[in-house]
C-alpha cells in the first residue's frame, strides 16, 4: 500500500508503479548477475584498501578488550566501578545491550521467514552474522563478572569431584541455558543458511585454496531437488524454533531483574518490554551496518530503499511498544501506591542521575518516534544512519537507567551509594565495539554477505509459468 | 549399492526451471524413477515432478525436541531433588516452575541441532565427491543459473541410446554422459 506521504519521483526505476513502493531487487537482474555481484565481493583478488584500513582501525580498538581483560584477570573485578549497592554496573548493562542488538538478526531470519516477508532475504545473512558477533560480545560480560572467568565452566551441569551442581531456581542459571542455546542455534542457523552459497563460491572460486576451503564448508552441496526440499523443511523448522527462542532469551534476561524484589525491577511488563527494546536496538544496528555496506559494496540494487523503509517501520512499531513500556512503568509506580516504587521513579527522573533518564527519553522516544512517521525520512539513508546511532545510545541508556537507578538507592537509605564507571569499564565496552566490527569486517570479506540462493527465488525468472508453458509446447510436439 | 565405475547417468542441462519441470514430468511418465534434478535454488515444482513430497526432517526435529525436554527436565529434577538438594528460602525441592526455562531451552537446543544434522544426514552430506562434479557444465552452472536433470544409469529403464533420445525431446542445452 502506498502511504499518504508524497511519492518521490514516480519515474524512479526503483519504484514499482503498481504499488508506489520501492522494489526489493532492482529490475533487470538475472540469476547470474546477482550471483556475480555477491560472490564477487568474496572472490575478488583485490582486497579494497578501505577494508584493510577499517580492519586495522577495528582491530586496534578491539585491543582494548585484550588490555582490559588482561588487567581484570590480574587484578580482579575491583578495577571496575561495581561496588555495593551498585554491584551490577557496566557488566550487566553491556550484556543486555549487546544481546538485545543480536535479537533483530533472529527476528529477521526467523520471524520474517515464517511471515513470508521475502524482502528480508537480502538482509538476513548479515543480520544473522550481527547476532552471532553481538552474542560473542555479550557473553563476555557475565563471564568476566563472575570474577574468576577461568572457572566459568562451573556454571554448567557436569559431574565433578566437588560434588556440587548448579542451582536451577536462580534466573542467573536460566541465563546460562538461554544464552548458550541462543548462541548455538544462531550459529547453526547461520551456517546452514550459508551451505548452498558456499557451494556457489566453491564452484566459482579460481584459487585452489578458496576452492578447498569453500568446498569443505559446502560439505558437497550440489543443489539436488530432494536435498533442497529437506533443506527448506529444516530452515522452516529452525525458524519455528528460533522464534520462541529469541523471545525466551530476552524474557529470561528480563527475569534477572523481574524476579528480584527491587523497586523498578519487580514488574510483569519486563519480558515484553525487554523483547521490544531488543528488537528496536537490533534493527537500529542492522541499519548502522546495512547503510555503509550497501554504499561501499554498491549493493543498492539488492539492499534497496524498500529495506530501509521497512526496517524503519519495524523500528517505529517496536519503539512505540518501548514507549508504552516507559509510560506503564511511570503509571504503575504511581498506581501501585508503593512508597518504594514511587521514590524509585522520582529518583530515576529527578535524582542525581536523572539526566540519564532524560537522555533516554530524548534518544529513544522523542527523536525517533516523531520523525519516523515521515516517509521522506524513512527512505533517507543518511538520516536513518544517524538515527540508528541515536537509538542505540538510547537503548544503552535504558539499561543504564534500569540497572543503576534501582540499585544505588534501594530500600535502606543508610546503604545508599552511587555508581561511577572506571576507565577499565569504558575500555572494555569500547573494545567490544572494535571486536564486533572486526568480526563483521572479516565476515563481509570472506563469507557470502547476502544469501544468493534466496535472492534467486525472488527474481521474476524463478516463477514457473512462461518457461513452463514454452517447455510444455516442446514436449507436446515431441510426443 | 550403485556401481562405482562406468556411466553414472545422463545429465541434461536447461536454461529455465519450467523446462526442467516439464522434462522431469516426461521422464517420470516414461517410467524412470532413479533420477534427480539439480537447481540453484529450491524449486518446489521440480520436487512435485519427481513425486518427492515427504521428508523425515520434521520427525527428527520432534524427536530431538522431546529428547531435549526429557533430558533437561530429568537433569534439573535429579540435581535439585536428589543430587544436590539445597533448602533455599524454604522453596520445595521439586519447584517445577523454576525448571521450565532451562528445560525449554534444551528442548529448542536439541531440536535445532537434530534438525540441522538430521537434514544433512538424510541428504548424505558431507559427501565431498560426487560423479556429477566431473561434468564441466555442472560445476559451472548448477550453483548459479542452470537447471539439470540427471537420469541415473542404475535405473532399470536406462539405456544410453534410448534415454538420450528421450531427453533430446525436451530440447535441453546439452546432454552429457557422466562417468563415475
Amino acid at each position: 500500500m502506498a502511504t499518504q506521504g508524497p511519492i518521490p519521483e514516480i519515474d524512479d526505476p526503483m519504484i514499482d508503479p503498481r504499488t508506489g513502493e520501492y522494489a526489493v531487487i532492482a529490475p533487470g537482474h538475472t540469476f547470474k548477475s546477482v550471483t556475480q555481484k555477491v560472490a564477487g565481493i568474496v572472490l575478488t583478488d583485490n582486497t579494497p584498501l578501505s577494508w584493510l584500513g577499517g580492519l586495522f582501525l577495528s582491530a586496534t580498538v578491539a585491543m582494548g578488550v585484550v588490555v582490559a581483560v588482561t588487567w581484570l584477570v590480574l587484578k580482579g573485578v575491583g578495577i571496575w566501578g561495581i561496588t555495593i549497592p551498585g554491584a551490577w554496573g557496566f557488566a550487566i548493562i553491556n550484556f543486555v545491550w549487546w544481546i538485545g542488538i543480536g535479537h533483530a538478526g533472529t527476528l529477521i531470519s526467523a520471524i520474517l521467514l515464517l511471515f513470508k516477508q521475502t524482502w528480508r532475504n537480502s538482509i538476513n545473512r548479515f543480520a544473522e552474522a550481527m547476532t552471532i558477533f553481538a552474542v560473542c560480545c555479550a557473553a563476555m560480560f557475565p563471564l568476566l563478572h563472575v570474577g574468576r572467568p577461568w572457572l566459568g565452566y562451573w556454571l554448567l551441569p557436569y559431574p565433578n569431584s566437588m560434588n556440587v551442581w548448579p542451582q536451577f531456581r536462580s534466573p542467573l542459571a536460566w541465563d546460562v541455558f538461554a544464552v548458550s542455546t541462543y548462541a548455538t542455534i544462531s550459529i547453526v542457523f547461520w551456517y546452514m543458511g550459508m551451505i548452498p552459497d558456499f557451494g556457489t563460491l566453491r564452484d566459482r572460486a579460481k584459487s585452489p585454496l578458496a576452492k578447498y576451503v569453500y568446498g569443505m564448508l559446502a560439505v558437497g552441496w550440489r543443489g539436488s531437488t530432494r536435498h533442497w526440499i529437506r533443506y527448506e523443511s529444516a530452515s522452516l523448522l529452525l525458524a519455528g524454533l528460533s522464534t520462541p527462542l529469541v523471545l525466551s532469551v530476552h524474557t529470561t534476561i528480563s527475569f534477572d531483574f523481574a524476579v528480584a524484589a527491587m523497586a523498578g525491577w519487580h514488574t510483569t511488563i519486563f519480558p515484553p518490554y525487554f523483547v521490544a527494546g531488543a528488537v528496536y536496538s537490533g534493527f537500529a544496528m542492522v541499519l548502522t551496518l546495512a547503510i555503509p555496506i550497501r554504499k561501499f559494496y554498491h549493493l543498492e540494487d539488492l539492499v534497496t530503499l524498500r529495506h530501509l523503509d521497512n526496517m524503519a517501520k519495524v523500528m517505529l512499531a517496536t519503539g512505540s511498544i518501548v514507549g508504552y513500556g516507559y509510560g506503564m512503568e511511570v503509571f504503575m509506580s504511581w498506581y501501585s501506591a508503593s512508597h518504594w516504587e514511587y521514590f524509585m521513579m522520582w529518583n530515576r527522573m529527578f535524582g542525581p542521575m536523572g539526566w540519564a533518564y532524560w537522555v533516554l527519553i530524548l534518544t529513544n522516544l522523542a527523536i525517533p518516534l516523531t520523525t519516523l512517521w515521515s516517509r521522506k525520512l524513512r527512505v533517507n539513508a543518511a538520516y536513518l544512519f544517524f538515527l540508528s546511532f541515536v537509538v542505540n545510545i538510547g537503548m544503552w541508556f535504558e539499561r543504564f537507567v534500569i540497572v543503576v537507578t534501582s540499585l544505588y538507592r534501594d530500600y535502606l537509605p543508610s546503604s545508599w551509594g552511587t555508581y561511577r564507571a572506571t576507565k577499565w569499564d569504558y575500555m572494555l565496552f569500547i573494545g567490544t565495539w572494535g571486536l564486533f566490527s572486526t568480526l563483521f569486517l572479516l565476515f563481509a570479506r570472506f563469507a557470502p554477505m547476502i544469501p544468493m540462493s534466496e535472492l534467486r527465488t525472488m527474481l521474476p525468472q524463478a516463477k514457473i509459468g512462461k518457461g513452463g508453458e514454452d517447455a510444455k509446447a516442446v514436449v507436446q510436439e515431441a510426443i | 549399492m550403485p556401481p562405482r565405475e562406468g556411466v553414472y547417468g545422463l545429465l541434461a542441462e536447461f536454461n529455465t526451471p519450467g523446462e526442467l519441470v516439464q522434462a522431469t514430468k516426461l521422464a517420470y511418465g516414461a517410467g524412470y524413477r532413479r533420477m534427480e534434478s539439480y537447481t540453484p535454488y529450491p524449486v518446489e515444482e521440480a520436487a512435485e515432478a519427481l513425486h518427492f513430497h515427504k521428508t523425515r526432517v520434521p520427525l527428527i526435529c520432534l524427536l530431538g525436541g522431546l529428547m531435549g525436554l526429557t533430558t533437561g527436565a530429568l537433569l534439573e529434577i535429579w540435581i535439585n531433588v536428589w543430587g544436590y538438594p539445597l533448602n533455599l528460602r524454604a522453596m520445595p525441592l521439586f519447584s517445577w516452575p523454576a525448571f521450565v526455562v532451562p528445560a525449554y531451552e534444551w528442548t529448542i537446543l536439541f531440536a535445532g541441532l537434530s534438525t540441522c544434522f538430521g537434514m544433512l544426514a538424510l541428504n548424505g552430506l558431507p559427501q565431498l565427491y560426487h560423479p556429477l562434479f566431473n561434468a564441466p557444465n555442472f560445476a559451472d552452472g548448477a550453483s548459479t543459473d542452470k537447471f539439470f536433470l540427471c537420469l541415473e544409469a542404475n535405473d532399470p529403464r536406462f539405456d544410453r541410446i534410448e534415454t538420450r533420445k528421450l531427453l533430446e525431446r525436451c530440447s535441453p542445452v546439452s546432454i552429457v554422459e557422466v562417468q563415475h
